[in-house]
């Protein structure tokens, strides 16, 4: 139990992130998008996220919520380091999610205030997660090589959010809105690939504690699956992209669906680079972890739970199927 | 100059005070609109139907802003107080974990369909959806309220190396503070969605831009506050007598005594003065306080004296007190005037509409006056008596500390107005333009469960 307990909860961690970051970052994508709409654009990319956005929301506090019971020790370390951007990321999630309601509820000569806080609020959230990642891979280190890592990410995970966004848009939207989504997935893709190129590249440089994991035999057989799979998956959607006609015909979550699997990859390459520090080179997850009665206790309600939501969530996304119009509360 | 603990806890207090307005409002908010749904189904009235669609954007605008600033506290404790995962964690996080996993997704889902899946899924499934959104904000009430009157009244623990650890899950969840702290703040949350409803209806109808649903509406909420005023007065008395129990430096400062002695006056009025030990000019009823807190004239009561340094600051323990004790009784007076006045079909005359609309959000001075009097009433601990504040803060400088206090300030300070500006504005469109759409088609629901 106290081998494994810490184990199972690592992985709903990083399963809550990971789905974070697949669902809320369609959202965060979708507002970052937003300025390049016309107004009635603006109105059905907001619909389409309307009935989602808080529930995805909740994932990182699920996230951060399992950081906290499970490693209450990693979790204070993890927090103070990352003071600055947790709080930009705080003040970006809120003026996103009041910018949700507000841009239709204050009145129509306030809404375009509204729509730049929406956009705002989801640059600078995504923006301070990335920095937030790359900091915590190089183990909350501050060097000038590390803060460049951190800046790195922080402009990659906006990018890998403004693809998911492009490709929800393409599942929930038609016409000349899809065609401009179409547009935009086609410029950020590859932003977004050199994004993650480059992270790749640079995680062994600032992490010698990573490059040791990542280059020894024979687990380097092990983990090549994983940068093949991305290449082969991120040139099937340069390809899909240029098939608007077979997208159109209700094929674009194939696009999503490539978007989500390089998300997978990328977490389950994170988790073996990671494992079994919960910061790395300095804590590891059984040093961290709470007592076994407290995470025995959780754990029950989280194998009660945990179906259910999923149960729930997939319920919700199947009422709201089909092609967004407007956000109506009838 | 700038003390980092004294920012840490600035910080913490203006975060948890401009959070809990928006709980404090949809936690009461969530079942009235249930109960319109309920009206609606059981008696076909559009009206009823009116009311649910004028308040649900009301409410979808009001959790939202619980949500995001909720979503700050889930980091702050990290943030701010290192200290208390590593010292409580054990206790605190599992309470927390609870509170995500059986509310926080839960009413963040079924939102979803409340808000926006009328004609996407059948009447019942619609009414269960609004119901579990109901229940899902009062669960989360139930969790973090028993985390935090297990820091009022720790029990089921044992400490091991300056650890927490549990003893029972029982005793941990159901604290002796904490039936008392959740009965108080769900009817408190009532008691502030009835009389924004009934305010904010009350105002429409002196612009002139109520409708027939809006005296429903008003009717409702003013028949529930004269109901809850009275019971939230009683739960607060017996919520009192227990913290004398187990929490009596902050009852001392409550009631200012600065020493221990018998015959204890009831202090109305007055100015502590926590140096000289007095309270200047105190308007005082003799030996009151010892017949409320001790049902005796004689009855002996604990002064600040003996607590030495770990009692709570007395002035804004003895304001706040008098403040959440004021609104309680001009709750009780003005509701029991506009039932009186309601009674039968009777219009109200325009001294009451007044009366309601400037008691709109009364709901959220009594709310934060009596969170002050409890979570400033327990420092200078974290866990009363057992882990005080000072040890558990981050050392963050002064300088950043500042500097990030002052941006929540400012935004807390813009999103208020703004959240205010927008209740104005939805308030002040006609009852008519709230009709239903002429559009609605009366489609099958796509959906069931």
């Amino acid at each position: 139990m106290e081998y494994w307990l810490p184990i199972i909860y690592m992985f709903i961690m990083g399963l809550a992130l990971l789905i974070y970051v697949m669902l809320d970052g369609y959202d965060l994508g979708v507002g970052m998008l937003l300025p390049a709409a016309s107004d009635e654009e603006k109105d059905t990319m907001v619909a389409s996220i309307g009935p989602f956005w808080d529930a995805n929301e909740t994932w990182i506090v699920l996230g951060i919520g399992v950081l906290l019971i499970a490693f209450p020790k990693a979790y204070g370390l993890v927090l103070t380091a990352l003071y600055i951007p947790v709080t930009i990321m705080i003040i970006g999630l809120i003026l996103r999610g009041v910018a949700f309601d507000m841009r239709v509820k204050a009145g129509d000569h306030h809404k375009h205030l509204w729509n730049r806080a929406f956009f705002a609020g989801s640059l600078t959230a995504s923006a301070s997660q990335g920095w937030m990642l790359g900091a915590y891979v190089t183990g909350l280190d501050s060097s000038p090589l590390s803060l460049l890592f951190a800046a790195l990410i922080a402009l990659t995970l906006p990018a890998l959010y403004i693809m998911l966004g492009a490709a929800w848009l393409l599942i929930k939207t038609e016409g000349a809105l899809f065609n401009k989504a179409l547009h935009w997935a086609r410029l950020a893709l590859l932003p977004m690939g050199l994004g993650l190129l480059l992270v790749s590249i640079a995680t062994p440089i600032v992490s010698s504690v990573i490059a040791a994991k990542w280059f020894q035999l024979p687990n380097i057989i092990g983990l090549l699956p994983i940068p093949f799979s991305c290449l082969l998956i991120y040139f099937g959607m340069s390809w899909l992209l240029s098939k608007p006609a077979w997208l159109r015909v209700g094929n674009s979550w194939v696009l999503f669906t490539g978007l989500a699997a390089i998300c997978t990859l990328a977490t389950l390459g994170l988790a073996y680079s990671i494992f079994p520090d919960i910061i790395i080179g300095e804590m590891n997850i059984w040093e961290a972890s709470a007592s076994v009665n407290s995470l025995l206790f959780t754990l029950v309600g989280v194998v009660i739970t945990l179906p259910l939501i999923l149960w729930y969530t997939f319920f919700v996304y199947r009422v709201f199927r089909g092609k967004a119009t407007t956000l109506s509360y009838e | 100059m700038l003390d980092p603990l004294l920012l840490a806890r600035l910080q913490f207090a203006a975060n948890i005070s401009f959070h809990i307005l928006f709980p404090a409002i949809t936690i009461g908010l969530s079942w009235l609109l249930l109960y319109f749904r309920v009206r609606f189904t059981l008696s076909n009235d559009k009206l009823w139907e009116h009311a649910y669609h004028f308040w649900v954007k009301i409410f979808a605008l009001s959790f939202a802003v619980g949500v995001v600033s909720g979503l700050t506290m889930s980091f702050q404790f990290g943030t701010n107080w290192p200290g208390f995962m590593e010292t409580v964690g054990n206790i605190a996080g599992p309470l927390l974990g609870y509170e995500v996993l059986t509310a926080f997704f839960m009413e963040a889902s079924f939102l979803g369909i409340m808000l926006f899946g009328k004609n996407l899924v059948s009447n019942r499934v619609h009414l269960i959806s609004t119901f579990l959104v109901a229940l899902g904000t009062t669960l989360s009430a139930f969790w973090i309220l028993s985390l935090n009157s297990w820091m009022q009244t720790p029990t089921g623990h044992f400490i091991e190396n300056g650890e927490f650890f549990v003893k029972s899950w029982p005793e941990v969840i159901f604290n002796p503070s904490m039936p008392y702290r959740l009965t108080h703040m769900l009817i408190a949350s009532l008691l502030t969605s009835a009389f924004l409803v009934a305010g904010i209806s009350a105002w429409r109808a002196l612009r002139g831009v109520d409708g027939p649903g809006t005296w429903k509406v008003m009717r409702t909420g003013v028949v529930l506050a004269a109901i809850l005023a009275p019971v939230q007065i009683l739960v607060g008395d017996l919520h009192g007598l227990h913290t004398l129990h187990h929490q009596p430096a902050k009852i001392a400062a409550v009631e200012a005594i600065w020493e221990t002695e018998r015959n204890v006056p009831l202090v109305l009025f007055g100015i502590p003065d926590e140096e000289a030990h007095t309270t200047h000019f105190a308007i005082e009823i003799p030996s009151a306080a010892s017949l409320i807190l001790t049902h005796s004239s004689d009855g002996e009561l604990k002064g600040l004296n003996e607590f030495a340094d770990a009692h709570p600051p007395v002035a804004p323990v003895f304001w706040a007190f008098r403040i959440m004790v004021g609104i309680g009784m001009l709750m009780l007076a003005v509701s029991w005037w506009a039932s009186w006045s309601l009674r039968g079909d009777r219009q109200p005359g325009r001294p009451l509409l007044y009366a309601l609309s400037w008691m709109t959000f009364s709901g959220w001075v009594g709310v934060l006056s009596g969170w002050y009097v409890t979570e400033v009433g327990r420092q200078p601990w974290i866990v009363n008596g057992l882990v005080r504040v000072a040890d558990i803060v981050a050392d963050h400088s002064g300088g950043v500390m500042l500097a990030t206090f002052l941006t929540y300030l400012v935004l807390y300070i813009f999103l208020l107005v703004a959240y205010i500006a927008a209740l104005r504005y939805l308030s002040t469109k006609p009852a008519a333009s709230l009709a239903l759409s002429p559009g609605y088609t009366g489609q099958k629901p796509a959906v069931n469960l």
